[in-house]
């Protein structure tokens, strides 16, 4: 399109710039403010509070969350989870989304129609934490993999993708004596790179942000990820609640050490980002198609 | 599980009813093999973890004790459902989910389509972009940095937004115990984890208008906000109506973990919603039965209004969403 250039066309343009710097501007700034309050002193921060690049770099916040174990356990638990349960969820939801895609497997509109139904309607938290109590998985790290292990928004984007693979591939795949197994995994999965990338990280940022799952089936402190973490050590310094399941010993953390364990609960989503965006527009599209 | 007992033997019994056909079919399941291999964990999924709980549903019926499991347990029929009417408790709860979602209705609905609508009439590539790039960053942080970076810029004790406000010499507010800020912060908290991702949706429709029509429109005079009132409004109104269905869908749906981030005793009164009051009831305080009806309601509820939503918007001739 050309550019208007009434007045009035100039006006709004200008007006709309502005605006939308300052949405930009707004929505990201709080990452800057805590990041550089993560790296500078306590004292610093108190008499300077609006930081936004520190005048006095320190490290201290860092050096005082990682002097502990708990928050290397608790980021071995989160990245554990993560590669494990990512790995799971896109073996079985691939394999049961190309089932779903193949013409020939009978019953295929019923399977999907259970698949949708459970977006409109589910038995709720009671009821899955009974079934996850009785299948003995409380406290233990599969409950925070297997009772999200497939997201029926996730497979049907990614049905929805093996669908329009050309049939003819995998007639000749067939001809040529591979089987279904061998079409999938030599033929199909080769062809849906970016697909699955655009799913691996949806699914990775799943469980990197587990947080009710953990709350509702780990009982232990020690098997915590680091999203339980995190908001125990802020929302206990803040004064609000107090928990006892942190040591009573212990002063409440300053700001710059909550800070610092905010960025580092971020950090490995920002550094995905620039992957995450290259794909992710494309597929949150894709899902929107009707299944 | 026990609710898919009866499937085996349903299919068992199929095939010598119809000789022909079964025989027929079971050629097929047997082509097809590896194909139902490959599908069989998926379906198991979903049978456990979604399906089994509609099933345990049925312990809303129930004085459900786990000991006794739900074959032991007694019936009470709708004794749970009748308390939940009648008590007033539950009517405060059930009006703050209500407000909660009148505001996001009201608040944050809007917001992304007004946001690709400005984001659209954009002309610097590069400006665009990184406007984009920044507003979709939220929606990949948890509730949890999102509450958390709530509680640390909004705090009495340092906090800058508090620090802002003293600056230029007001009193400081206490936004995270008081129950008026409650809501307000929600809905900012909500507006400004999922504003910008909602934009996606609306681009990629009104990527598809045809450009004439603008060219026309600015032949006849339209100027900028006329081209968008007449022109790509009315183009992505069927979206808006397929997301404005789903969203009233989602209407006891508010997200249990980012109101149970910002609860406290302080601000209980307004914050309570029905997720937070089902884990509180049930899980703290072991009343199964009781908030597993509440769960029964609020499920229901959703899947009502889905339908409900989608018939109107087919009688006023839009797609719906099924």
């Amino acid at each position: 399109m050309i550019e208007d250039r009434t007045f009035g066309g100039r006006l709004f343009s200008a007006f709309n710039y502005t605006l939308l710097a300052a949405i930009a501007l707004i929505s990201f700034l709080p990452f800057v403010h805590v990041i550089a309050g993560s790296f500078t002193t306590s004292a610093e921060l108190a008499a300077n509070k609006f930081v936004l690049i520190p005048k006095v770099w320190s490290t201290d916040a860092y050096r005082f969350i990682f002097s502990t174990n708990t928050i290397f356990r608790a980021m071995t638990v989160s990245v554990l989870v993560t590669l494990v349960g990512t790995l799971f969820s896109m073996l079985i939801s691939s394999m049961m989304a190309y089932g779903l895609s193949r013409r020939d497997l009978d019953g295929r509109k019923t399977i999907m129609f259970g698949v949708v139904f459970t977006m409109l309607f589910n038995g709720g938290l009671i009821p899955t934490f009974l079934v996850v109590k009785e299948l003995r998985l409380i406290d233990t790290y599969a409950a925070l993999i297997l009772p999200i292990a497939i997201s029926a928004f996730n497979l049907i984007i990614l049905k929805n993708f093996f669908q329009n693979i050309p049939e003819g591939l995998e007639e000749s795949a067939k001809i040529d004596g591979c089987n279904d197994f061998g079409i999938f995994f030599r033929i199909v999965l080769p062809l849906s790179m970016p697909v699955l990338a655009t799913i691996s990280l949806f699914y990775a940022v799943t469980y990197w942000n587990t947080y009710l799952n953990a709350i509702l089936y780990l009982d232990s402190s020690d098997k915590w990820p680091f999203q339980v973490l995190l908001r125990q050590i802020v929302v206990l310094a803040s004064g609000i609640e107090y928990s006892s399941s942190l040591d009573a010993a212990v002063p409440p953390p300053d700001q710059t050490v909550k800070m610092a364990v905010i960025v580092v609960a971020t950090l490995p989503i920002l550094l995905v980002y620039p992957l995450l965006q290259k794909h992710f527009a494309k597929g949150a599209l894709l899902g929107s198609i009707k299944g | 599980m026990r609710a898919t007992g009866g499937r085996p033997a349903e299919a068992a019994l199929k095939p010598p009813a119809r000789m022909r056909a079964g025989s027929e079919l079971g050629r097929r399941l047997k082509r097809n093999k590896l194909l139902y291999v490959m599908v069989l964990p998926g379906i198991l999924y979903f049978l456990i973890f979604k399906y089994a709980p509609m099933y345990g549903l049925v312990i809303s019926f129930q004085d459900f004790k786990p000991y006794k499991g739900i074959a032991g347990s007694d019936w009470v029929g709708f004794k749970h459902f009748e308390r939940l009417f009648t008590e007033p408790d539950f009517l405060q709860i059930l009006s703050n989910t209500l407000i909660l979602f009148g505001m996001n209705l009201l608040f944050f609905f809007p917001v992304p389509i007004i946001l690709a609508l400005m984001l659209n009439e954009v002309r610097l590539s590069l400006f665009k972009r990184t406007v984009q790039t920044l507003i979709y960053i939220p929606h990949f942080m948890s509730w949890v940095i999102i509450a958390s970076i709530g509680y640390v810029m909004l705090t009495m004790d340092g906090g800058i937004v508090n620090e802002l406000i003293a600056y230029f010499g007001f009193e400081k507010i206490n936004f995270l115990l008081s129950p008026e800020w409650f809501r307000p912060m929600y809905i900012l908290q909500v507006i400004w984890r999922e504003a910008g991702w909602g934009t996606i949706i609306y681009m990629a429709a009104i990527a598809s208008i045809d450009l004439e029509q603008y060219e026309a429109a600015r032949m006849d005079g339209a100027g900028r906000l006329r081209q968008i009132w007449h022109i790509t409004l009315p183009a992505i109104r069927g979206v808006i109506i397929v997301l404005l269905i789903l969203k009233i869908g989602d209407v006891l749906e508010l997200g249990f973990e980012h109101v149970y981030l910002l609860l406290n005793s302080m601000n209980r009164d307004v914050a309570e919603i029905i997720d937070t009051y089902v884990y509180t009831a049930g899980l703290k305080q072991q009343q199964f039965s009781y908030s597993a009806a509440i769960g029964f309601f609020k499920s229901f509820i959703g899947l009502a209004l889905v339908m409900l939503a989608n018939r109107l918007a087919r009688k006023m001739g839009e797609d719906g969403v099924y």
